[in-house]
């Protein structure tokens, strides 16, 4: 029954193809209606109980972080956004990723390899703040906590976004097969959404 | 928007429970109906102000794979190499950034090998280096944007 069978990072979860529908099915985000996982059945052809038990058991094996809005953070006043990138010393990377994660403004913080001599950053954090000034006030703070577990940094804002879509499980292609440039429907939409220029605060 | 609806922003990026009614319990707090609470989710999803609404996957627990990928865009050479970077299911997001390393973008695949494939790809239609950037490792954060 099952023509797929993913591993999960921790121990096995299999998806089979019940699990492949729904997530199909929900990927671009679930019906705006009272009875979401109702409908979200009628169109798939199971059962409720069905639809909620799988979402159900995805979302405590982690392949569903969580069923949530996600606010435009420009939108909504959030319109400077900058990956902030630190040159962090190997041995300090645990302790700094623990600090960094704990402070609100940021959004995600990740260890990435460096590209020396052009690229000597291994840490990237994401700060959000209304203002650049904000954000820099919020970097001249991280800047203070970390001392000298850091030798430079670098603040990079967005002044565009060129493409914005979900991720996307690709129904048909099987791996292998060259990835085809393909512009979608949804793809158009998000760029007739999304290619604006950002603005000066950005 | 009204006071309502940034409680609803504010609160339902936590998430809804999977039941029958999920915005039932959101809705009696607020005393509004859940026909209420849905009208209000799909004007904001219309407006923008939510860029989606519904299950948050896990690219990497499905088996997929994920990385960041940067590349030094010629200023004069900038709409071309976006074109093709755009034109990749795989490529999920991109953005331009001030910087020498001006471009930016997110590269999702189903097979974790599938992501050199890709790279390779946009490395020989740009003609351009493409530095990938996965990341090594995730630190734990908890954002949320309050309105």
């Amino acid at each position: 029954m099952s023509d797929y069978a993913l591993n999960s990072e921790k121990g096995s979860f299999s998806l089979c193809a019940a699990d492949r529908k729904i997530i199909l099915a929900t990927q671009q985000g679930l019906p705006l209606v009272p009875q979401p996982f109702d409908l979200l059945s009628e169109q798939l052809g199971m059962t409720a109980d069905e639809v909620i038990a799988r979402m159900q058991r995805m979302l405590d094996a982690g392949i569903i972080r969580r069923i949530a809005a996600v606010p435009n953070h420009y939108k909504i006043g959030y319109k400077a956004n900058g990956m902030t990138v630190w040159d962090v010393k190997d041995e300090y990377i645990q302790e700094v990723g623990k600090m960094i994660g704990d402070l609100s403004y940021v959004s995600h913080c990740y260890r990435r390899p460096r590209f020396l001599p052009e690229w000597p950053y291994n840490f990237f954090a994401m700060v959000h703040g209304r203002e650049r000034s904000e954000v820099e006030d919020r970097v001249l703070e991280m800047a203070e906590m970390l001392g000298d577990k850091f030798r430079q940094r670098d603040i990079l804002y967005s002044s565009r976004i060129l493409k914005k879509t979900g991720l996307r499980l690709d129904g048909g292609r099987r791996s292998g097969q060259p990835a085809k440039p393909v512009r979608t429907a949804e793809m158009a939409s998000a760029q007739q959404n999304s290619s604006q220029i950002i603005g000066k605060g950005s | 928007m009204d006071a309502i609806d940034k409680v609803l922003v504010n609160q339902l990026q936590d998430g809804i429970e999977v039941c029958q009614q999920p915005f039932a319990k959101i809705a009696a707090q607020l005393n509004i109906s859940e026909t209420d609470v849905v009208r209000r989710l799909r004007r904001m999803r219309e407006d923008g102000v939510l860029s989606r609404f519904g299950p948050m996957y896990h690219a990497e627990r499905m088996g997929g794979s994920l990385t960041l990928a940067a590349i030094k865009v010629p200023a004069e050479d900038f709409d071309r190499v976006a074109d093709i970077v755009n034109s990749f299911e795989e490529v999920a997001h991109n953005y331009e950034r001030e910087h020498e390393f001006n471009m930016w973008f997110v590269v999702a695949t189903e097979k974790p090998e599938q992501i050199a494939d890709v790279i390779e790809q946009i490395e020989a239609m740009t003609g351009l280096r493409v530095y990938n950037m996965p990341k090594e490792e995730e630190f734990y954060v908890g954002l949320r944007f309050e309105l």
